[in-house]
């Protein structure tokens, strides 16, 4: 029993890790009033460039790669995730119309530049050094939950925890996340007390590229282990799932997200599980999206987002 | 005289549009060492090579307009639609069902009920979406996405376990359901262009006369201008935002069909939503949503996109299209600010004039 709790516990973790990643980022866009559909496609940006750099360095960053890798795929997920920040805040494009763009030009120039790297190959090489499985010092040794929760698990989720944690402390307790918030809810009352309204919603939108960069990453690290055209499909819009599900709340989004990271694992590992193998896996692949769909309508219904999420804000003269 | 400049300007974002798309692809391929003029070139020749080639352009361009014309619809009454993928699949499932269910039905009967099912299946599944909006106030765009990857997992469970036993794709239908004409076969050099073509551009008027011409129309658009004083002036926001999924669903339906029983003719195991849905869209936007816009930017898909198959010839790989493709739709999504730059250009050239927008 306690061997089957490990095994659920920890590959629902491996899945959850890039869904909680992404969809905080997602919420520190809408937070500020940006929507992000193009999670999507800067996770496939981040995934990329992870592979790239993992490749290409790991014969000299060794077992640091993958964790270096995470931070190179954030920081090109940063420069991508610029385009929607232009788009949107400047040039005041459709928030929808520029995060489609966002996933249409994604899997179009990462397979591009795959070709060029790859010699034409439509995908990458496999990857050396990977996240493996990570026991914590002396947790581990709890009996029981030692045994399902810290032994032979995934690192990369315990730092999303953790990031998730940070990012609640930031949007509710620091005078940052509070403008940010402002920004998303009135930005003309933000911008008439002082606050850089366009510079808050920039940092709300490359906040989201970092993070969904680094979400990308640990899809290839972790699960996929190469990059191809289909490394990355669908993982960006169940984070936005999980960042509405959440409420745009970083706690509830990080539980959302692993809820819907075991429910995915579940539709990949659930042959093996007794009672889940008598289950259609399809069940399991559509339940976060059926889930996500009743949340909006039983319990969110109107506007719970922030308030003046998905509108171009322009600064009047 | 200010009508006509007008028209000139509504046109030039568009033509702006496509003309940096297409400079930004060849940058990107000067950048990699290619010759953009080769790369071209070849996109030419595989979109007019031969009459094949040109079958297919028009193969790949039915679908889009019908999504395409969903997409206006939709966005006619304030809604975006983005879940004509999923829509489409659902008609494209029902189709390829009730094809394989009733394969001796006279064609004249089978093919009629197919596209039937298909349109009805589809706005089935926009409906919901509506539905939710009207009711609840529930974002259409959330929820058009979840619903994308509801079907799409559905879909694939039907080919696997229901359709199929264990199979990655159905059987092919028969003859009777399919889409497929002689005439074009012959005359587009054996190419998969079927009768699809004819549905789409029957659509297209449809659509004209009843977004323009009709009641349902003016209450459709009057909602998506204003909601509270369409209902200030009598008329139901509710009915309006679901009729106007429905009809949208219905067409995303169609394309659908036209791609289960005219292209493929069979269901198979999807990776990813449909493109057609994503490409509809931006065929909408492009088209700035009127039906002759509509018609041209699927010729221009289809030339690109069937044109781009051709590009790996010289070397160059064909993603370079997607890239272009969607840099297109970045410059109509910021058309405000194209509009701007031609404003500060005119104004520079000649005495400054207010009150034109």
């Amino acid at each position: 029993m306690v061997e089957v709790l490990s095994i659920i516990v920890s590959s629902a973790l491996v899945y959850s890790a890039p869904l909680i990643f992404t969809a905080l980022g997602g919420t520190f866009s809408e937070r500020s009033g940006v929507v992000n559909v193009g999670l999507e496609g800067i996770m496939t940006v981040g995934a990329f460039s992870a592979t790239v750099f993992n490749l290409f360095t790991a014969s000299t960053f060794g077992s640091w790669t993958p964790w270096l890798s995470l931070l190179f795929g954030g920081l090109i997920g940063v420069v991508f995730s610029l385009i929607h920040a232009v788009a949107t805040v400047n040039l005041r494009a459709d928030h929808i119309v520029s995060g489609t763009v966002v996933n249409l030009m994604a899997p179009g120039l990462t397979i591009f530049l795959t070709k060029m790297i790859f010699d034409g190959h439509g995908q990458s090489d496999l990857i050396k050094e990977r996240f493996g499985k990570f026991s914590f010092p002396f947790l581990k040794d709890i009996p029981i939950i030692g045994e399902i929760f810290f032994k032979d698990t995934s690192a990369p989720a315990y730092v999303a925890i953790l990031v998730a944690v940070i990012a609640y402390f930031i949007i509710f307790k620091t005078k940052f996340g509070l403008r940010l918030r402002s920004v998303g809810e009135n930005p003309q009352a933000a911008d008439t007390l002082g606050i850089n309204v366009y510079g808050m919603k920039y940092a709300g939108v490359l906040i989201s590229g970092l993070l969904g960069g680094i979400g990308g990453a640990v899809v290839v690290q972790s699960i996929s282990g190469q990059f191809s055209v289909s490394t990355i499909a669908g993982q960006g819009f169940i984070s936005m799932a999980a960042m509405i599900f959440g409420k745009w709340n970083p706690i509830y989004v990080m539980g959302a997200a692993i809820f819907f990271g075991l429910s995915q694992s579940l539709a990949v590992i659930g042959n093996t599980i007794p009672l889940i193998n008598q289950l259609e896996p399809v069940w399991l692949q559509v339940a976060p999206y059926v889930l996500t769909l009743l949340v909006l309508v039983l319990f969110i219904g109107r506007s719970q987002g922030p308030k003046a999420n998905g509108q171009v804000y322009v600064k009047s003269k | 005289m200010s009508k006509r400049s007008t028209f000139i300007k509504s046109l030039a974002v568009p033509v702006i549009s496509v003309l940096a798309g297409l400079l930004l692809g060849a940058m990107i391929m000067l950048a990699f060492g290619y010759d953009p003029v080769e790369g071209y070139n070849a996109m030419l020749i595989g979109a007019f090579g031969r009459s094949y080639n040109v079958g297919e352009v028009f193969r790949l361009a039915t679908p889009l307009i019908l999504t395409g014309l969903g997409f206006s619809v939709a966005s006619r009454a304030g809604l975006f639609n983005i879940g004509l993928s999923g829509q489409a699949l659902c008609g494209w499932i029902a189709s390829i069902w009730l094809a394989m269910t009733f394969p001796d039905v006279p064609k004249i009967l089978l093919v009629p009920m197919c596209i039937i099912a298909g349109a009805v299946a589809g706005a089935f599944w926009a409906g919901i979406a509506g539905f939710l909006r009207a009711q609840f106030g529930t974002s259409e765009v959330i929820v058009t996405i979840m619903m994308n990857y509801i079907i799409l997992y559905i879909s694939n469970y039907l080919v696997r376990s229901v359709l199929t036993k264990n199979a990655d794709a159905t059987t092919q239908i028969s003859a009777n359901a399919s889409l497929r004409a002689n005439f074009l076969y012959e005359l587009s050099g054996h190419s998969r262009l079927n009768m699809g073509i004819f549905l789409a551009l029957a659509m297209l008027v449809v659509v004209w006369v009843l977004m323009k011409r009709t009641t349902t129309g003016f209450e459709i658009r009057s909602v998506g201008i204003n909601p509270f004083a369409s209902e200030y002036a009598g008329m139901s926001a509710k009915k309006n935002i679901v009729l106007a999924m429905l009809i949208s669903g219905a067409l995303a339906g169609m394309a659908g069909v036209v791609e289960g029983l005219g292209t493929f003719q069979n269901l198979y195991i999807l990776n990813s939503s449909l493109e057609i849905g994503f490409d509809g869209m931006a065929v909408s936007l492009l088209g700035g949503g009127n039906p002759i816009g509509i018609l041209l930017s699927a010729v221009l898909f289809g030339i690109l996109k069937i044109g781009g198959l051709k590009m790996p010839s010289v070397g160059i790989p064909k993603e370079i299209v997607e890239i272009v493709i969607a840099a297109i739709i970045f410059f109509i999504g910021i058309s405000y600010a194209i509009r701007f730059l031609l404003d500060k250009i005119a104004v520079s050239k000649k005495a400054p004039k207010k009150g034109e927008v």
